[in-house]
């Protein structure tokens, strides 16, 4: 964005512009281009082969990861469970966890994982990836697993999830001694929806692996980018200017939603990310697991009780059912039933296994139409009051209708396409009111759960069904796409294109513009908190390696005591330049984060001195948000922390509740 | 060793060269010191082994090498084949049993006696060994027809067909080519991926004890 070029900010620039260079030229040695996509349930590595791929020819690769599949068995497989377990020391015989570039460890990744943590829950870490985005909590402090006993040595989502990603880099060192990964290019993925925080958190354990090159890119970018790829130059003929893309990537544990403007320019087509959803903890293991529990209420009423472990199997054998009734009827006769079997746990296979069967009818009634199901485009996601004690766990959706939360994040997001150059008037409805929702004008899907031919179906026809309601085109269903491993491929030929400078980029920036709270001047009244103003700390779509500085407001800054701000995110409001102060904002305007926290070292100055500083706000060439105190006229720079431990009381509390 | 030496003449010539040489090159000097006190030239000097070949063996005996030459390699291929009959994996056999254990409860079923329980129990149970053993095949081996053909046709094999891969059954007379009917297509396996053991005992347990806590 031109517009953030202010003169006050031009000091600055050339600091950004000497990293960009610095790290331009180490790229032109890297050979792999490689992306990971660090998942809920699942994690995989793709590469980009730069030395063997020449313009739309690309040389792609996923990689086989070893893993331990049981005690003292490696065996290599495209996806590593985002599973941790951690064993009681009595559990395995020694050895049994060795890897080929670790003999010594005492904690199991991967399929092993998550196979001995399904019976032993206790001493399973999953989900790491939702705890780091989990603003409730302090991601740095061992509270993994959450139920854990107190024997358990717990380690923290961050610990988490860099065990994962050492484990990938481990896993690529082994396969490709030739081309060490420390000076390859990597692109690791995160939802759209991430918060500063959380994005920072994300490179904070990538650095901790050892991830020297590191880009962050948000997944449905990703998925875009693998659809582009895929298309092989294809793309162009599918989409045109003034279309509007919508991505859903339905993922295992989450929900993230994107929408990216193409238009013309100067004869070539340009993407631009314009808006990305909240973050939805709702994916298809929600999905899985409502189907199981509806087949096991079903046989409950037939007098069989499962227990846990026989209700795990049964949700593995309902996956596999669930595939084979949600095929495309058009294309091919699906049967009206599938059996499935629940073994015995026991040795006596023959005479204590449980058959049931999973009807269509079921299926679609469990999942079509409970976690898709058609609603209205002004309809609402469902939430209830929380009990204080639901803190502790995760922020799951309340509402488990994937439809609602597209109708509200479409109606939240009308009119978002008008402020872009060659959009306007590209979402009037025929009558020439303003559209009540942004009308997509085509659809990428991703993820597992929408390879459902009926979901998929399901989706866009309750989409077309709003965008008729208002006279609009129906969108179209983008070609090609739902590759596996969509985002860890997309992410490997993003780091490509961007090395490589060659093929289409799509402009992204931040997703949401920042605010800093602020008390205004005015008297005290007893009994009243002073009002709040919210100033304007980084717009929207601030682009890699830019920097804005906000002079309008000094903040007073004690040396040695650590200041906290309350920090606010906007996804609607993209006018707001640095500097705009907000007096008044509705409702759905601007969401709280985290707070923030300013702290000047004590060196060099009298402790309890008040110094005034202005906020600088930069988006690294990683891709996260940073915040630098610099003292008026000084050339210091202080980093304000954006993820800052929750408050020291609320985690006793916390602790006492368990 | 070349047999022939210079001339008289040559040598004088060489002796005055050698005089200017030795003055000007200390190396050459030392070199020359050397081989007056009897030292052989190090281009005179053949490689150790063939020194050996050239001087132990006489010359009628080169010819008796080169005949054992290939008979050597005879017996060398045929001890390479009674290595590979002596070396089957019990490891490899075991962890294919453990997957199969593991994946369809494989051992579980066959190891029970099918005579008390109805067909619909057993198929029951088959749906669970069929879908783990179909699971196992396909993560850990690549299994492929043998003869594209489709069985019931006919088909004829050239001379030198490879028998480890095509038996012949029936009225099996005469000479190549053999034309048959195909009975059944063979399935061959053209990778194994098992996977890796960290500790081979490991393997020998196809299914651990399990005790809830």
């Amino acid at each position: 964005m031109d517009t953030t070029n202010t003169p006050n900010t031009s000091n600055t620039i050339n600091t950004t512009n000497s990293i960009a260079t610095s790290a331009g030229t180490a790229s032109a040695t890297a050979r792999f281009s490689l992306g990971i996509d660090l998942g809920t349930t699942h994690c995989a590595l793709s590469y980009v082969d730069r030395a063997a791929s020449d313009g739309d020819k690309v040389v792609q690769g996923v990689l086989d990861i070893p893993q331990l599949t049981g005690p003292a068995s490696i065996e290599s497989k495209p996806l590593l469970p985002s599973f941790l377990y951690l064993p009681h020391e009595s559990e395995l015989a020694p050895g049994d966890l060795a890897l080929p570039w670790s003999a010594a460890q005492d904690f199991a990744v991967g399929e092993f994982a998550r196979s001995r943590g399904a019976a032993t829950p206790i001493r399973l870490v999953s989900s790491a990836k939702s705890w780091l985005c989990h603003p409730g909590v302090d991601r740095r402090s061992p509270l993994l697993p959450a139920d854990a006993p107190a024997e358990v040595q717990r380690v923290s989502p961050l610990t988490a999830s860099i065990r994962y990603l050492s484990h990938l880099r481990w896993a690529w060192d082994q396969a490709h001694p030739e081309a060490p990964f420390d000076a390859q290019d990597i692109t690791v993925t995160i939802p759209a929806s991430f918060d500063p925080a959380a994005r920072e958190l994300t490179a904070e354990a990538c650095k901790a692996a050892g991830y020297q090159r590191l880009t962050l890119l948000e997944e449905p970018q990703a998925a875009l980018y693998s659809w582009i790829q895929a298309s092989g130059g294809d793309w162009r003929k599918q989409v045109k200017h003034g279309d509007v893309l919508l991505v859903v990537d339905v993922g295992g544990g989450t929900t993230d939603l994107s929408l990216i403007a193409v238009q013309e320019r100067d004869g070539q087509l340009e993407l631009q990310r314009v808006a990305v959803g909240e973050h939805i903890l709702l994916g298809g293991d929600n999905m899985d697991l409502a189907l199981a529990y509806g087949v096991a209420r079903k046989l409950a009423a037939e007098g069989k009780q499962l227990d846990a472990w026989q209700t795990r199997a049964l949700a593995h054998g309902c996956r596999a059912a669930k595939e084979q009734l949600l095929a495309d009827d058009t294309l091919q006769s699906v049967p009206d039933s599938i059996p499935v079997v629940v073994p015995s746990r026991g040795s006596k296979l023959i005479g204590g296994s449980i058959r049931t069967e999973v009807t269509r009818a079921e299926v679609l009634a469990l999942l079509v139409e409970g976690f898709f199901p058609p609603v209205a485009v002004s309809d609402k996601p469902a939430t209830r009051a929380r009990g204080a004690l639901t803190q502790l766990g995760l922020p799951y959706a309340q509402d488990a209708a994937v439809t609602r939360h597209l109708a509200a994040f479409l109606s939240r997001q009308a009119g978002s396409t008008a402020p872009i150059d060659g959009l306007h008037g590209t979402q009037q409805t025929p009558s020439g009111s303003g559209a009540s929702f942004l009308h997509p004008t085509a659809i990428l899907f991703n993820g597992g759960v929408l390879k459902a031919p009926q979901i998929e179906q399901r989706l866009v026809q309750v989409i077309n069904g709003w965008l008729a309601s208002e006279g609009a085109e129906p969108a179209r269903l983008l070609e090609g796409a739902n590759l596996d491993l969509a985002v860890a491929r997309g992410a490997a030929y993003y780091g490509h294109v961007a090395a490589s400078g060659r093929g289409v980029r799509i402009r992204g920036g931040t997703a949401q513009s920042y605010y800093v709270g602020v008390e205004s001047n005015m008297p005290a009244i007893p009994g009243m908190e002073p009002p709040l103003s919210a100033l304007c700390l980084a717009p929207f779509g601030m682009e890699e390696g830019t920097e804005v500085a906000l002079d309008a407001q000094a903040f007073g800054l004690v040396v040695g005591e650590p200041v906290r701000l309350r920090f606010f995110g906007s996804s609607v409001r993209r006018a707001d330049q640095v500097g705009t102060l907000l007096d008044f904002w509705g409702p759905e305007e601007l969401v709280e984060l985290q707070e923030i926290e300013a702290n000047l070292p004590a060196q060099g100055r009298t402790p309890g001195e008040v110094v005034a500083v202005h906020l600088h706000a930069r988006i690294t060439d990683i891709g996260t948000l940073e915040l630098n105190a610099v003292p008026v006229g000084g050339s210091e720079r202080w980093k304000v922390e954006l993820d800052v431990r929750a408050d020291a009381s609320a985690t006793d509390a916390e602790h006492a509740a368990q | 060793m070349n047999p022939t030496h210079p001339s008289f003449l040559s040598r004088i010539a060489i002796a005055i060269g050698s005089f200017f040489a030795i003055l000007g090159n200390g190396r050459l000097a030392s070199d020359i010191t050397r081989l007056r006190a009897g030292e052989a030239l190090a281009a005179d000097v053949p490689p150790a082994p063939a020194k050996e070949v050239r001087i132990e063996v006489p010359v009628e005996k080169i010819v008796e090498v080169r005949v054992e030459v290939p008979v050597e390699r005879v017996v060398e291929k045929v001890v390479e084949k009674t290595v590979t009959v002596t070396a089957p994996s019990h490891t490899a056999a075991l962890q294919l049993l453990g997957l199969l254990q593991r994946e369809a409860r494989f051992v579980d079923f066959v190891q029970e006696d099918t005579a008390s329980y109805s067909d619909a129990d057993i198929g029951a149970a088959a749906r669970v060994v069929h879908e783990g053993c179909r699971k196992v095949l396909r993560a850990h081996f690549t299994i492929a027809p043998v003869r594209s053909e489709a069985e019931g046709s006919r088909v004829t094999l050239a001379a030198g067909f490879d028998a480890t891969e095509v038996r012949l059954t029936g009225n099996v007379v005469g000479q190549a080519p053999f034309t048959g009917t195909l009975g059944h297509r063979g399935w061959h396996v053209t990778d194994t991926r098992l996977p890796q053991l960290t500790d081979d005992k490991a393997a020998a347990v196809l299914a651990q004890a399990e005790v809830e806590l």
